[in-house]
């Protein structure tokens, strides 16, 4: 039994005279989209599977799906002859395109066999004479596979051997998906031996030291490993004891290694070859002739044993020493090496004769958390989820380790410059990662998210686009947007459209059993970031932002700046800062009342509306009164306009209701109902008690500026509390409330029992307020009975959507990744809410 | 491309009357029209309804009612009470023949909860033309010799929807010989300060012939309303033309009635204008005719400013030499159709953050018709200026006219970056508002800008400011100069700025042009 051992991602070219088995090769051993077919293809464009003179179009297009599968990370075997140089050239091509290794498996079987296979089939039609040829090609090609760039050729002779072949994958060296930490990861150490015992003991490590004192080891109590980012040697004092250290680290399983620069350099002037003794090159080669050979031959085996780049945590992390751009991330080729040792450069050089490098970290937008050395930096800054943690230790600067999955920075400063540094280090570009880019947002784009994925369709983003550059926020600071909330199911019950028997079964139906009844306040949404410093924070200058629930400046300057003191103060006095351990907050609230900000729509939508039809029916009526009067039959119509006229008085006395005269700030006030975030971290996952917990001490500390919520807390299964919960909102909406929304008490990132994400909240609205939603004789029976008709499930759909997008963004704040990652969630939201749908639920 | 889509599809009118249940009908819109022609009972032939009955018609909104409140020999009042069905005008129930494609989704809140069903001029003019149809000819057979003459009349429209307010029911209806009595009606006695409503009551006094009337009314409560229920389509020339006939050709409001009629559609009240001038065969130009009512933008003077500022953008970027031109946040295209017509410009990109807008660009070049050739030469891209697009890099001058200030002001440092330094084109042009000219605009108000979505405009100081820093900042030398009539204490009321890359940059620059001085001052 043969055995063919194969990377987990390479380019498979099956080689083989016509009739060698290779088609059920493929189906043997791979799946059947694995496997193209230079058949299928030539039949997918000409509709004839043996049309010769279709080969160049059907080549095009399969090298075309083959590179499409690669760049996804996919293995693809192609199964055709390959026995023509030029063809085989081109799968080359595309392998190293996309970084894969290209692999040859050649099947041989006697000529005979593979003419009676031929023969056998009835839709070949090839001639004996082209299958000798093809033997003729077959062999002139074994000697040159591995030279046209197949890194594995594996040669299977006679069908008894085709038949027994077994497939084994190897994994790259590259992929160790399975470590997963807790990781040290530790910068360019450049012989700084001194200072890198310093910042493994400050880590908590335990060094272990040979008999003459020198460390050889060391060992983290919890079991963390060390991970060293490259340039262990040159320019510092003691590149063989910096060695000594990591090798024995690595080779105890203690610590993983990819190689620098440095390193490169070293093993090729071990090597004997001819390299120019500079950038401290002289130095260790210096250090090493103090070091018996048996040393100096470990260094360059173990130099040599080191691969280019490691991708760890099940993908989640990618170490290299230059970076590592997302194409090139798991995948081997000499470009791949290239990058992770040296970097791009532009090929220009800088004014101290520097390569200059490309800024590839500007432009990366892949998942993986990238962590890097090799530029030197005088502070390491998250760019795009990826972090440069060379602080010149050598150059005086410090020794940086970056704790991972922790994400926190710890650093040694270094004993004293060891090495003059060619260039001064200077401070990278003021966060760059805020640089947004079309691509970021444009265009149909499917976004995967912890709580889900969604398509956000062209046309949609296209919408969103518009709104967001003309009206929203700067993006820094827009950091999230109210989901949009479905009601509760539609009330059969007499008069009503929306009833809370109804909200309560929906959760009911949901496996829900504690929910909060929340007071729906009738204001303007309105999302407060608010900073403890008035002069800016992390997310730039500016004390803060409050905007609208589409992501304009609520009211504009100076009276957003205003509203914002008066937050900070009330956070202060609360002394929420210090107890949630934060320099920011960020709440979702409602201002009132609605004519502080909707005065406007009030005034041009519904108070026209009232004016109009408070004018007209009187006049009406009077028509009327005075035609029957004369006798005629008019009296059902005039029933009917006196109803109106009933209509419209209490459809004046709904938006009446909402309307307060403010001037500037005052009367207004502020309703907040949750904490959504602070430094670090998301409360989306506190329930909704600590919620409206923190809401009362805010109204507490400011009572005059904030309204506070009045609820209450239902058990599902408890029928007493139900209808009194009931009671509670008939009487709330009696009075002029809009209503109520109900919510899961486990709070906003509640999970119903089978873990998916619940509606964070169903709205329940009152009779009376409804007027101004459907129009003053909306509930007239037959005109209930029409909207009864409703149906919910697209808005149900779009807010569980954006829901789940809301809380992706709040997570992606705390956990910091970059600006265009929580960028894309906020404009996902934004752009959900171009969606169709009934704008009155 | 199809017009934007008619609020009300007008659907094929139906015949017969039908019983309305009470449901499906909401509120009504009333208008009475009272006699005292002796004997004033005469009203139900010249109408040719009934005074002792009550008449039901369905229409394509709802119910048609006429019934007569009083009816003796010395006065006699018509009422005609239009019950609308806000759901059928709305569109989003099914309609019978399936004829309403909309869902509710489509729909804004302002389609349900609306004036309409109690203010809805226009769809009051479309029943009274269905009612009163053979009245509205002046067609009796009765009373034949009446019908052609004029008697004491009173029409009174309770609510009637009046953009630019009651004097302009006051300029349409009084020159036909009407007295004009129209009172505001306030927007909520609640709410004093909130001021009057756009509704007035209306009521007219006059001698005329009820043809008249009821042309004058099918005419003019539109105009009034200037919110036509339905898409306006060619026919409406024609309609308007006949509903006009002995009275619109010699109105001194002709243009305004005209236009708002046609709802604003240029092409079709052009069309109407000329024909109209025809019929008067007098010598007054028609262009002169048309007066603004003081609530649409203002109408530029010949010769415009944005004609003129766009000329100053143009001979800028000839002077550049530029061959490859962006246009950003182009609009609807004005620009562009300039610089497809200049051969010198081999690539020309239009962009802008609203595709609806660069649906209009496109209508304007006539892009689906340009031969392949001409069409190549030119691109429309949606791009926004607060997001880097590395499909603008590398050309020879971009061109931001009237465009910054249409940011907020914290949003421009985004726009620098993505313009000057990422796209970082040779060239760029830059124009916006000098705020200090605004004086002299009369109708504008101290302290309003003079465009609604303005986010800010500046002084020629301010804009000076800017344009040099960011100048300085990313690398270029910059000029700048004035459009239109400048005034020796306030400047031009535009402003223009000419940044240019510093440095040798061939690759921006035609070899065979020479330096340029202006650029060395």
């Amino acid at each position: 039994m043969t055995t063919l051992d194969l990377p987990e991602l390479a380019l498979v070219a099956l080689v083989g005279v016509s009739g060698s088995g290779k088609s059920t090769f493929a189906r043997r051993h791979f799946l059947p989209t694995q496997v193209l077919s230079s058949d299928a293809f030539r039949a997918m464009v000409a509709d004839d599977e043996n049309d010769q003179s279709a080969s160049a179009d059907a080549f095009d297009a399969l090298h075309y799906v083959a590179g499409k599968r690669l760049h996804a990370g996919r293995l693809t075997v192609v199964d055709a002859t390959n026995l023509q140089p030029h063809a085989r050239a081109g799968l080359v091509r595309v392998a190293r395109e996309h970084d894969v290794l290209p692999v040859a498996i050649v099947l041989e079987v006697p000529e005979a066999l593979a003419w009676a296979r031929t023969e056998a089939r009835a839709d070949r039609t090839l001639g004996r004479q082209v299958l000798a040829r093809m033997q003729r090609d077959l062999r002139r090609t074994y000697g040159q596979l591995a030279r046209e760039g197949f890194r594995k050729v594996h040669v299977l002779r006679g069908p008894e051997e085709i038949e027994a072949a077994e497939i084994r994958y190897e994994r790259l060296y590259n992929d160790r998906r399975e470590l997963t930490g807790p990781f040290d990861i530790i910068g360019d150490v450049h012989g700084c031996r001194a200072e890198l015992e310093s910042l493994l003991v400050r880590l908590g490590w335990r060094l272990h030291r040979d008999e003459r004192d020198r460390p050889v080891d060391a060992t983290h109590p919890a079991g963390r490993t060390a991970v060293f980012v490259g340039d262990l040697v040159d320019r510092g004092p003691d590149s063989p004891g910096v060695l000594r250290l990591v090798m024995g680290m690595v080779a105890a399983g203690h610590a993983i290694c990819v190689p620098g620069n440095h390193e490169q350099k070293l093993l090729r002037r071990l090597r004997g070859r001819d390299v120019r003794l500079t950038h401290g090159l002289a130095e260790t080669m210096a250090q090493l002739e103090a070091e018996p050979p048996e040393f100096v031959s470990e260094v360059a085996t173990f130099v040599d044993g080191l691969v280019s780049h490691f991708v760890l945590d099940g993908g989640r992390l990618v170490v290299a020493h230059a970076g590592l751009k997302e194409e090139y991330q798991g995948r081997a080729s000499g470009r791949v090496r290239a990058f992770a040792l040296f970097g791009e450069t532009t090929g220009e050089t800088d004014e101290y004769g520097l390569p200059v490098r490309y800024p590839w970290a500007r432009d990366y937008r892949g998942s993986a958390t990238v962590v890097y050395g090799h530029t030197p930096t005088p502070e390491p800054e998250w760019i795009n989820n990826t972090i440069c943690i060379d602080t010149g230790c050598v150059f005086g600067g410090r020794l940086t380790a970056l704790r991972y999955p922790e994400r926190e920075l710890v650093s040694v400063a270094a004993e004293r410059e060891w090495y003059a540094p060619a260039r001064p280090l200077t401070a990278a570009p003021a966060r760059p990662d805020q640089v947004l880019e079309l691509g970021d947002v444009t265009g149909r784009r499917h976004i995967e998210h912890g709580y889900g994925s969604l398509t956000v369709p062209a046309e949609n983003a296209a919408a969103a686009l518009e709104v967001m550059s003309r009206f929203a926020v700067d993006p820094r600071w827009l950091t999230w947007l109210p989901p949009t909330m479905a009601p509760c199911s539609t009330s059969r019950q007499e008069g009503f459209l929306e009833h809370p028997a109804e909200a309560f079964a929906d959760y009911r139906a949901a496996g829900v059993e504690r929910v909060v009844c929340e007071e729906k306040h009738m204001g303007s949404r309105a999302v407060v970031l608010v900073c403890r410093d008035p002069d800016g924070g992390p997310f730039g200058p500016g004390g803060g932002v409050v905007h609208t629930r589409t992501g304009r400046p609520f009211f504009g300057e100076p009276l957003d700046t205003e509203l914002l003191d008066r937050v900070r103060r009330a956070v202060g006095a609360a002394g929420l800062w210090d107890e949630l351990g934060t320099d920011w907050l960020l709440l979702d609230t409602e201002l009132l009342p609605w004519s502080a900000k909707a005065g406007g729509l009030i005034r041009e939508q519904y108070a026209a509306v009232g004016a109009a039809g408070r004018t007209a029916l009187p006049a009406v009526r009077e028509a009327l009164d005075r035609a029957a009067g004369r006798g005629l039959p008019v009296g059902e119509l005039r029933d009917r306009m006196a109803r109106r006229h009933d209509e419209i008085s209490a459809y004046r006395a709904a938006y009446r209701a909402y309307v307060r005269p403010t001037e500037g700030l005052r009367g207004v006030t502020l309703a907040p109902f949750a904490v959504l975030a602070g430094s670090g971290a998301s409360y989306a996952d506190r329930d909704h008690g600590w919620h409206l917990d923190l809401a009362d001490r805010l109204c507490a500390a400011d009572p005059e500026f904030f309204t506070p919520t009045r609820r209450r807390v239902v058990d599902l299964a408890d029928e007493a509390a139900l209808a009194a919960a009931t009671d509670w909102w008939l009487a709330l909406t009696a009075a002029g409330g809009e209503g109520m929304v109900v919510k899961p008490y486990a709070g906003p990132a509640a999970r119903s029992e089978r873990g998916s994400l619940l509606q964070p909240g169903i709205k329940c609205r009152g009779r009376e307020y409804l007027r101004i939603i459907y129009g003053p004789g909306y509930d007239e029976p037959e005109q209930l009975t029409l909207l009864r008709q409703r149906s919910l499930g697209r808005k149900r759909g779009l807010a569980l959507r954006e829901h789940g997008l809301g809380l992706a963004a709040l997570d992606g704040l705390a956990g910091g990744v970059p600006l265009w990652r929580r960028h894309g969630l906020v404009f996902a939201i934004l752009a959900c809410e171009s969606e169709p749908v009934d704008p009155r639920l | 491309m199809s017009g934007p889509r008619p609020e009300v599809a007008p659907g094929p009118a139906k015949t017969g009357r039908r019983k309305i249940g009470p449901a499906a009908t909401i509120v009504g819109v009333l208008l009475t029209l009272t006699t005292t022609h002796r004997p004033a009972t005469d009203l139900g032939h010249l109408l040719i309804k009934h005074p002792d009955r009550a008449h039901s018609f369905d229409v394509p909104v709802g119910t048609a009612h006429v019934f007569y409140p009083e009816a003796d020999e010395q006065s006699c009042t018509a009422a005609l009470l239009l019950e609308v069905d806000p759901l059928r005008l709305a569109g989003g129930r099914k309609r019978g023949r399936g004829d309403s494609p909309a869902t509710p989704e489509t729909f804004t809140l302002g389609r349900y909860v609306n004036d309409r069903p109690y203010a809805a001029s226009s769809l009051l003019a479309s029943a009274l033309a269905k009612v009163f149809r053979s009245a509205l000819r002046g067609e009796s057979r009765e009373r034949a010799e009446l019908a052609a003459t004029p008697i004491p009349l009173e029409v009174r429209v309770p609510v009637l929807r009046c953009r630019g307010g009651a004097e302009v029911a006051v300029r349409v209806f009084g020159p036909l010989g009407w007295t004009v009595e129209a009172t505001a009606i306030p927007l909520d006695e609640a709410y004093p300060e909130w001021g009057d409503s756009r509704y007035v009551d209306l009521r007219l006094t006059g001698v005329q012939r009820v043809a008249d009337a009821l042309n004058h009314l099918y005419v003019l409560l539109p105009v009034l309303d200037d919110a036509k229920h339905y898409w306006v389509a060619p026919d409406e020339v024609e309609k308007l033309l006949r509903a006009g006939a002995g009275w619109l050709a010699g109105h001194p409001e002709r243009g305004l009635i005209t236009r708002r009629y046609l709802a604003h559609r240029r092409a079709l009240a052009g069309q109407a204008l000329a024909r109209l001038a025809e019929q008067r065969l007098t010598d007054e130009p028609v262009s002169a005719e048309i007066v603004d009512d003081g609530t649409d933008e203002t109408v530029p003077r010949r010769p415009s400013l944005a004609g003129r500022r766009r000329e100053a953008v143009l001979a800028a970027l000839a002077e550049s030499g530029a061959s490859r031109v962006l246009d950003l946040g182009c609009g609807s295209g004005a620009l562009l159709a300039a610089l497809a017509g200049d051969r010198r410009y081999a690539e020309i990109v239009g962009t802008d953050v609203s595709s609806h807008a660069l649906t209009l660009a496109a209508r304007r070049l006539r892009l689906d018709r340009l031969p392949e050739r001409q069409r190549d030469r030119i691109r429309l891209w949606q791009s926004a200026l607060t997001y880097r697009d590395d499909r603008l890099r590398g050309y020879d001058a971009a061109v931001l006219m009237e465009v910054i200030e249409h940011l907020d002001p914290p949003r421009l440092p985004a726009l620098e970056d993505v313009v000057f330094g990422h796209a970082r084109p040779g060239t760029v042009v830059v124009t916006t508002p000098n705020v200090e000219y605004n004086v002299r605009y009369e109708g504008l108000p101290a302290g309003r800008f003079r465009h609604a979505d303005h986010r800010f405009e500046w002084t020629r100081a301010e804009f000076t400011g800017w344009a040099e820093r960011v100048a300085a900042g990313y690398g270029y030398r910059v000029r700048f100069a004035g459009v239109g009539d400048e005034d020796p204490a306030v400047g031009s009321p535009t402003q223009l700025a000419v940044l240019t890359l510093d440095g040798p940059d061939p690759g921006h620059r035609d070899p065979q042009d020479p330096p340029r001085k202006e650029e060395r001052q």
